[in-house]
């Protein structure tokens, strides 16, 4: 993790990739307390509309979230993290989760890193754009 | 096949009127459950220790974990786990399905394994909308505060839920 000086606009925030099959879907909904159906049962009726489970969008909000603590390693903190969940990731397709810094600023002695997120398809799609800002202790 | 539904001025009289406080509970079980589901490899959501070392006093909310509401079944929706508290504001739509818009939090400090909040939450906002996909659809907009036993804000949320 860079200090606040070392930063520049337009750093980047290492990816993860993940690709959500139904035995994680279930541990997300046993972890989230969001057992709605849409997400593991292939039976469920708007999951047969839609085509398949589809991954809760509280979980890549979620993953938005880990993408900012793997960067931050704890040396600050979070402050606000938003998202819209714009597209569907289906069961069993890889999405990835990234971030760039678009801004830095100085407020009420906290070295504030203002933050775009997104999670994204191998084709390309950015299915969840998000926003973060996060205080460094140094 | 699109459901017919029109906003009524029933349903905006819903707006603004807050709930009654639920309780919360970040457990170090509860948040390991959590980070597992999400995929974390950091120890720091898992191990005490590992959580010390950071320098938290417990296990740490990882970032987007609003907790999972005290589930009693008589007093929980058994699919969402969410309280259904008798004055909590409530929409007849008739619309039967549903996805989520948009997430945000905004914290006055981190939950931590240990703690309770109590979350009230109120409707902000209803639109109308309409999509070439799904047909007509409700954009519900939510808001929910969760203050400590003092009564202190720990932290905001805003949330859409689409109806369709």
């Amino acid at each position: 993790m860079p200090t606040y000086a070392e930063l520049n606009v337009g750093d980047e925030l290492p990816t993860i990739t993940r690709n959500m099959g139904r035995l994680q879907l279930v541990q997300y909904a046993a972890g989230s307390g969001d057992f709605n159906p849409l997400h593991y049962d292939a039976d469920f009726p708007q999951a047969k509309a839609l085509g398949d489970n589809i991954v809760h969008g509280r979980m890549k909000y979620a993953a938005l979230g880990e993408c900012v603590s793997n960067w931050l390693n704890h040396s600050g903190h979070i402050i606000t993290i938003g998202c819209q969940y714009r597209g569907m990731d289906m069961r069993g397709a890889n999405f990835t989760i990234g971030g760039k810094v678009i801004g830095k600023r100085e407020e009420n002695d906290q070295r504030l890193v203002d933050l775009e997120l997104w999670t994204v398809t191998d084709d390309g799609k950015v299915t969840t754009p998000g926003t973060a800002t996060v205080a460094l202790k140094a | 096949m699109a459901a017919e539904f029109t906003l009524t001025s029933e349903m905006s009289a819903t707006i603004g009127k807050e709930s009654t406080p639920y309780p919360v509970e970040f457990t170090t079980t509860g948040i390991r459950a959590f980070a597992r589901g999400v995929g974390y490899t950091d120890p720091v959501y898992f191990d005490s220790e590992a959580a010390k070392a950071a320098g938290y006093s417990s296990l740490p909310a990882p970032p987007c974990y609003l907790g999972v509401p005290i589930f009693i079944p008589a007093k929980s929706d058994l699919t969402y786990g969410q309280p259904l508290q008798p004055n909590a504001p409530r929409l007849s739509h008739g619309l039967p399905n549903v996805l989520d818009g948009g997430t945000s939090v905004t914290y006055a400090r981190l939950p931590v394994a240990g703690d309770t909040l109590y979350f009230t939450s109120q409707i902000s906002g209803l639109d109308a909308k309409e999509s070439k996909s799904l047909g007509k659809m409700l954009v519900i907009s939510n808001k929910q505060t969760f203050r400590d036993a003092s009564g202190d804000v720990v932290m905001t949320v805003d949330a859409q839920s689409i109806w369709y």
